[in-house]
């Protein structure tokens, strides 16, 4: 990833380009430095959120990119003999806002207000994940949330934060079970969300 | 799961996600699990806002919120069936409402209002059970048993109001019902809440009698030698038993009345005509008519039928089938004199004093325990009925109740003979005059359905005939639910008790018969010692 690490706070990836009560577009200070869909990433010192998608486009939507590697030998001399490119493109992802923290109190719904444009993005370290994945209310957010792949960005989370707990396996059964909740009546799509939940594995 | 049963701590089940007073409390169980711990049959309590409302569990069952959990199921592994349990997939209880207190109320009210949702559902209490059921310090209550899981708490029958009613023991044979009875029996007694007198068919309640497990039960005048005078009609029995009786049983002839031939009738293939055609021989005859009849020679047999215009016939066949009477030991010729065992025997009732009457032998003979059983009820009956009119006639104290214990009850009660009997009778109307049945039956479909809905208080064991489980609950409230509880009794020592004598139903454990029990049966007039209880295996021998 290579991002500017300030101290306790995670690794600073972005920062918020766009923002609404429920979503954001955060973009990355470098071309494809984006952390991976299901991350948890904190905006400024409070709103937790979750990469629910990475886009690289390119940076003015009047220049259309086109393809330069006819000649070259590998991907990377593309990137070698063209370095305008690291200028041209940008790497945004899109993030859904699943809770906020006020010092050590942490909320699993909306922030009062969004985040302000330019807020820096920091991806969750460990102990942060931890403290905020503890409970699954968030996953409400998101599978309500209107998320073509909400089911996928859910499942996604809880990959990207299971590696944080000590027992992963009870933390995603856990977690299921909080989905279980939220899907009463469709048991099916829990069970396609946890197709792609390494339990076995883990 | 009962952990804290004993000591006062309610032990949560779950709330109550909806239901209704008809059917019953719909609760959703904490843990998924603990529905294989919760009982049909176990006592629970609802806490509502003001009030507390005590029911049984009913039905238990596994309900899901997604109609179509199983085809998820399939798709997933052992982590989906963990997420879904207890979520999507729960465990829920129909618990009906019986009673409820509200803080003032002197006693438990009959419920006929909900708690509301969310209430929480919990494991009753020691201090539950002896709210509703009342406490052995008194004196009128006696301890029969514990309830499902509690088997630290004691339920109590009261048994002032147990003998107001003619009351019932139900169960197959080998489940428990003598012990049971033999604990009413002893309760009764050692309470003084009435005077027993029991038709002991297969000799087991006077005596010590040992049971199918080979466990020796003492008998009621091992416990109270001074208050029960056992009679045999098989003096050769209980000699051979060892059995100290106090007197042989003799019926002279001259005692047996047409109403008798009449309870006989089925057993002795006597026809309808032939058990009418009794009460003109007895009318034609006089007091002694059966002797006579069965005396006759030929000439006179036809001057009889001549005078009384009966089908010789049927005559004919009555007097063989009568003739079987002359064969039983104890039936006597001549005329009993000091006016025999009916009059000794009402005159021990009479002073307090119980009485067991054993068949030793002719228990088997279906014949003699009937025609024993109602020839003495039918004189005691009417002794009994004098007694109670002239007392109210002059305001004066009306006898000590009396509670006829009788066996094979449906042969007395069925709806064939039950309107003619004296049993009938006694089960109809005659808690006035405070003389009511204990009938102990393994067959209570047998029973006339009348007669049946006026059983006060019913104790039914296990009975795997559908029949006899509806027959049981005939005019119970809430019998359907009941029912699904009586269905699933353990085989042997537990127990339905519900009515008159008994605030709400209860499936009971019933205590040990053992020598705690005896122990306690000597103190005069209550209950309470706190000697250590024996196992099922000191009872059963399993």
């Amino acid at each position: 990833m290579g991002g500017v690490s300030a101290e306790g706070k995670g690794e600073r990836f972005g920062e918020v380009v766009a923002a609404t009560s429920a979503r954001l577009t955060g973009q990355c200070h470098r071309l494809y430095d984006a952390p991976p869909l299901g991350a948890l990433v904190r905006a400024g010192d409070s709103v937790f959120a979750v990469v629910d998608g990475v886009a690289t486009a390119a940076l003015d939507p009047g220049r259309e990119v086109i393809a330069r590697g006819a000649e070259a030998a590998s991907e990377a001399d593309v990137y070698a003999e063209h370095p305008q490119l690291e200028r041209l493109l940008r790497t945004e992802t899109t993030l859904t806002i699943v809770g906020y923290r006020e010092g050590e109190r942490v909320f699993r719904h909306l922030p009062p207000l969004p985040p302000r444009i330019h807020t820096f993005l920091y991806r969750c370290g460990e102990e942060e994940t931890r403290l905020f994945m503890e409970r699954a209310d968030w996953v409400a957010l998101l599978l309500e949330g209107g998320l073509p792949v909400a089911d996928e960005v859910v499942a996604a989370a809880l990959r990207e934060a299971a590696g944080a707990f000590p027992r992963p396996r009870d933390f995603l059964v856990g977690a299921a079970r909080a989905i279980a909740t939220q899907l009463p009546a469709d048991a099916s799509r829990l069970a396609a969300i946890m197709r792609r939940l390494p339990l076995d594995a883990a | 799961m009962n952990s804290s049963a004993g000591f006062g701590l309610p032990e949560r089940l779950g709330v109550v996600v909806g239901g209704s007073l008809m059917r019953g409390l719909d609760v959703r169980l904490d843990d998924v699990r603990a529905v294989e711990e919760a009982k049909v049959g176990a006592f629970v309590t609802a806490h509502g806002v003001a009030t507390r409302f005590f029911g049984i569990v009913t039905d238990l069952r596994l309900d899901s919120t997604d109609p179509r959990l199983a085809s998820a199921l399939a798709a997933g592994g052992p982590a989906l069936a963990e997420a879904l349990s207890g979520t999507t997939a729960y465990a829920a209880a129909t618990v009906t409402p019986m009673l409820t207190t509200r803080p003032g109320d002197d006693a438990p009210q009959p419920a006929r209002s909900l708690p509301p949702h969310f209430s929480g559902v919990y494991r009753a209490t020691n201090e539950d059970v002896a709210a509703i059921f009342g406490s052995e310090e008194d004196a009128r209550h006696v301890w029969v048993g514990s309830p499902l899981d509690m088997e630290d708490t004691r339920v109590c029958l009261n048994l002032e109001r147990y003998v107001e009613r003619s009351n019932g023991v139900f169960g197959k044979s080998g489940t428990g019902k003598s012990f049971l009875t033999r604990i009413l029996l002893a309760g009764i007694l050692q309470r003084g809440s009435a005077v027993n007198l029991v038709f002991d068919m297969h000799s087991e309640y006077g005596w010590q009698a040992t049971s199918e497990s080979g466990y020796q039960a003492k008998g009621l005048k091992q416990l109270f030698p001074g208050r029960v005078s056992v009679f045999t009609l098989d003096p050769d029995s209980s000699r051979q038993r060892g059995v100290t009786t106090d007197h042989e049983a003799r019926i002279g002839f001259d005692e047996i009345e047409p109403e008798d031939v009449i309870t006989l009738a089925p057993t002795l293939n006597i026809t309808e005509l032939g058990a009418q055609a009794c009460y003109a021989l007895h009318r034609h005859l006089g007091r002694n008519w059966m002797l006579r009849f069965l005396d006759l020679d030929e000439a006179e047999m036809d001057e009889l039928v001549n005078t009384l215009r009966e089908n010789r016939a049927t005559l004919d066949a009555l007097r063989r089938r009568l003739g079987v009477l002359r064969r039983l030991p104890f039936m006597s010729e001549q005329p009993v004199p000091g006016g025999g065992t009916v009059k000794q025997a009402l005159d021990y009732l009479t002073a307090g004093r119980h009485v067991v009457l054993e068949f030793g032998r002719h228990g088997n003979d279906l014949t003699a325990y009937l025609l024993v059983a109602n020839l003495i009820t039918r004189r005691i009956h009417t002794e009994y009925r004098r007694r109670s009119e002239e007392a109210e006639a002059r305001g004066e104290r009306q006898p000590h109740p009396l509670v006829i214990t009788i066996e094979e009850a449906h042969r007395f009660l069925n709806s064939g003979v039950a309107a003619q009997t004296i049993f009938g009778t006694i089960a109809r109307e005659d808690r006035k005059y405070r003389v009511t049945l204990l009938v102990v039956d393994q067959r209570p479909s047998g029973i006339d359905a009348e007669v049946l809905s006026q059983i006060g208080t019913r104790i039914s064991c296990q009975l795997d005939n559908d029949r006899d489980i509806d027959a049981v609950l005939t005019g119970a409230p809430g019998a359907r639910e009941l029912r699904a509880v009586l269905a699933r009794l353990e085989s042997q020592q537990q127990s339905l008790m519900f009515g008159h004598a008994l605030p709400m139903p209860v499936v009971v454990r019933t205590r040990a018969y053992d020598a705690s029990f005896y122990e306690e049966m000597s103190l005069p007039g209550s209950g309470a010692s706190a000697a250590p209880r024996a196992g099922r295996e000191d009872l059963f021998g399993c």
